[in-house]
């Protein structure tokens, strides 16, 4: 174990994924000698050269694109977005070329289009837009969004090595934000499968990236209530582990889904709309969704605390399934 | 140096073997037409019928400028005669366009969209440009690993305002790739006549802005057409980057078969007739005794009886068993 940040543990999986598999290559913008606009890939290119560490002119379309064109012909490419917003300049190649190929051609597009994504840090609105349910809806591509370092370091090593195209979501709020003991080497947490982050009995919270840790911090101050809070972090949404989120309502008999990205048609509607398909039975109470306000994410600090969810707004819905 | 120039003319064939086999493509990618017609026509097509006539010179010419053991097609649209350059089987082809139990697509898509890796072709996605960035990156990787694999691709007139492939053009010549385009002007995208869609000169002055060589060339001349791929691949190989070749020709039909193209001025049509690629082709390797005449009317009568054919078989086949539609939306190993 090594203790290493969200942003340590992406880079730790990206470097040991390059020095296992040289088909594994990465191209982004600034990505090379700057390292990326937050250093994720820092020092990569001395150690892999600029070959396999390619920097890209601002084209989005053209990196991501290039690395389905080099999926194609044996690589595994990884791309960054420099932010994950800029990923509507390449939305065409991932959901037009890369989602569609495996339906339609029965061939791999191993490639990972990667970056930081979310809302809390005084960006703007874009730079800090949640963008994980247009992929999720789109068909064809996996979506991971990992709320920790370990899960981050996990997840990334089976996104590059799964067959098929993976949008990967960090959180750049949780980027240096949070340190955890992370395994060291190799080290693989398969896509599609829950975990549940802190048991409990009183009512299941289903969230994932910095709704994870909003739920945990709603459930400190909730246990003072007598609430006792099952988080569920279901890591990726595609694909989507529904038995571990059925199974915790089974459970608790009353749930929250919460996500930072805003309310309507987003991911938590999905998850809803399974349990009131398949646990409908076991619920004492309506689902309850926290999510931002549907709006770009504003920029002043006022405004933005305001739109985007946070524990209390976790606290308050989880005191009203209690109280149905 | 960028580079550009525009010639009319190229020199008479050195090689018999392979103005007959350039001929011959043409006329399959001709008669394939005919017989898709004839289908549109008895109401059996199913999907849009895109007619390539006007353009089998430069569908044939560019990929018999390539090494189809090594090199790779990204085609469109109009660009059937590639895939027999490239040695597709006729009954394959014709299950994959119409989307028949045994296509390679399982019936999830049809017409030329198909991909052949076996064969090194990459068919293309509705969307136009969208695979230009492709077909960069797979030469890319190629370049990666030591080979020099050259990837020919097309884009319309019209397609050629689509953003991305701006950002292919710049990609592949700031890394400098052996990525060929080819840019078809042939007149039209869909209504739209060339004034509405660009407003430079040649689509080919763009090469220049971009750093890469580039030519406007007549398109309804095959070996020309060849000439200038050739000199393109070999640029290619020796690693001196992306070309932007404009072939200048006419679409010679509608848009797709439903389209009556009224809004083409008929003395245009008319003025094109007299510079079918196909015609004149025939003529010259009939004056130059490489073919006589009766040869190539039995090869044109040979080649439609071919197509139907392997149309009717492909059209006995069952339509693929509906449970395809839930399989392969990702890879499952
Ligand atoms: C991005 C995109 N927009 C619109 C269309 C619909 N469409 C299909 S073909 C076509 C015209 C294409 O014209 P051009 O590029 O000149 O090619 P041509 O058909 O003339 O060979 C249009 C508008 C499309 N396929 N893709
Ligand atoms: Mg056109």
């Amino acid at each position: 174990m090594a203790t290493m940040t969200y942003l340590e543990a992406i880079a730790d999986a990206l470097r040991l994924e390059m020095r296992r598999d040289p088909t594994v290559f990465q191209i982004g913008e600034d990505i090379g000698t700057y390292g990326g606009a937050f250093k994720l890939t820092k020092g990569m290119i001395d150690e892999f050269g600029p070959t396999r560490i390619i920097d890209a002119p601002i084209s989005e379309a053209a990196i991501i694109g290039s690395a389905i064109g080099a999926a194609l012909n044996g690589m595994r490419p990884v791309a960054e977005m420099q932010f994950m917003d800029f990923v509507t300049n390449g939305f065409n190649q991932l959901v037009t070329v890369a989602g569609t190929t495996a339906y339609r051609w029965s061939m791999p597009v191993p490639i990972v289009v990667r970056g930081p994504s979310g809302g809390g840090v005084g960006a703007n609105p874009f730079h800090s837009r949640n963008s994980e349910a247009w992929f999720a809806h789109a068909t064809g591509l996996k979506v991971v969004c990992p709320a920790f370092p370990a899960d981050a370091k996990g997840l990334m090593t089976a996104s590059i090595r799964d067959n098929n195209p993976v949008v990967f979501f960090e959180h750049k709020g949780l980027y240096r934000k949070i340190k955890e003991d992370v395994p060291e080497g190799e080290y693989v947490v398969p896509l599609g499968v829950a975990r549940v982050v802190r048991p409990g009995t009183s009512v299941s919270v289903i969230a994932y990236g910095s709704a994870v840790h909003m739920a945990l911090e709603a459930s400190e101050a909730l246990l003072r209530e007598g609430i006792d809070v099952e988080v569920v972090d279901i890591r990726t949404l595609v694909p989507f582990d529904e038995e571990t989120v059925l199974e915790s309502v089974r459970r608790t008999h009353r749930v929250v889904v919460a996500h930072e990205a805003v309310l309507t048609a987003g991911f938590g509607g999905e998850i809803a709309a399974r349990i009131a398909d398949k646990a409908f039975r076991w619920l004492d109470a309506p689902v309850r969704r926290v999510a931002a306000f549907d709006a770009p994410t504003p920029f002043a600090p006022t405004l933005e605390k305001a739109v985007l969810p946070n524990a209390e707004t976790i606290v308050s819905a989880v005191r009203d399934v209690m109280a149905f | 140096m960028p580079k550009k120039s525009t010639s009319t003319r190229a020199s008479a064939p050195k090689n018999a073997e392979l103005a007959r086999q350039m001929l011959t493509y043409m006329i399959m990618a001709r008669e394939f037409d005919a017989a898709m017609l004839r289908l549109y026509r008895q109401g059996k097509a199913f999907g849009g019928v895109y007619s390539q006539l006007g353009n089998e010179a430069v569908s044939v010419g560019s990929a018999m400028a390539l090494d189809n053991k090594i090199d790779v097609l990204f085609p469109m649209h109009r660009n059937i005669g590639g895939h027999f350059v490239f040695g597709q089987d006729i009954d394959q082809l014709m299950v994959n366009h119409l989307a028949r139990e045994g296509s390679q697509m399982r019936g999830t898509d049809g017409t030329g969209h198909y991909a052949d890796p076996q064969r090194r072709i990459y068919g293309n996605v509705s969307h136009l440009g969208a695979m230009i960035p492709v077909a960069a990156g797979f030469v890319m990787a190629g370049l990666m690993r030591g080979e020099k694999t050259v990837a020919m691709t097309y884009i319309g007139d019209g397609g050629a305002q689509v953003g991305e492939v701006h950002e292919a053009l710049n990609f592949a010549a700031v890394r400098k790739l052996p990525l060929i385009v080819i840019i078809e002007n042939n007149q039209y995208a869909y209504s739209t006549p060339n004034h509405l869609e660009f407003a430079c000169e040649r689509l080919s002055d763009r090469a220049q802005g971009y750093g890469m060589f580039g030519t406007t060339i007549d398109g309804t001349d095959v070996e020309l057409v060849y000439q200038t791929c050739r000199e393109a691949v070999q640029r290619a190989r020796n690693g001196e980057g992306p070309s932007l070749i404009e072939t200048v020709t006419m679409r010679m039909r509608g848009h797709a078969e439903h389209d009556d193209f009224a809004y083409v001025p008929k003395d245009i049509l008319e003025r094109w007739s007299t510079k079918d690629p196909v015609e004149t082709y025939i003529s010259r390797v009939i004056q130059q005794g490489i073919m006589t005449e009766s040869e190539v009317t039995s090869l044109r009568e040979s080649t439609l009886s071919t197509m139907i054919a392997a149309i009717d078989r492909a059209l006995e086949r069952p339509w693929p068993a509906a449970e395809e539609g839930f399989r392969n939306v990702f890879i499952e190993s």
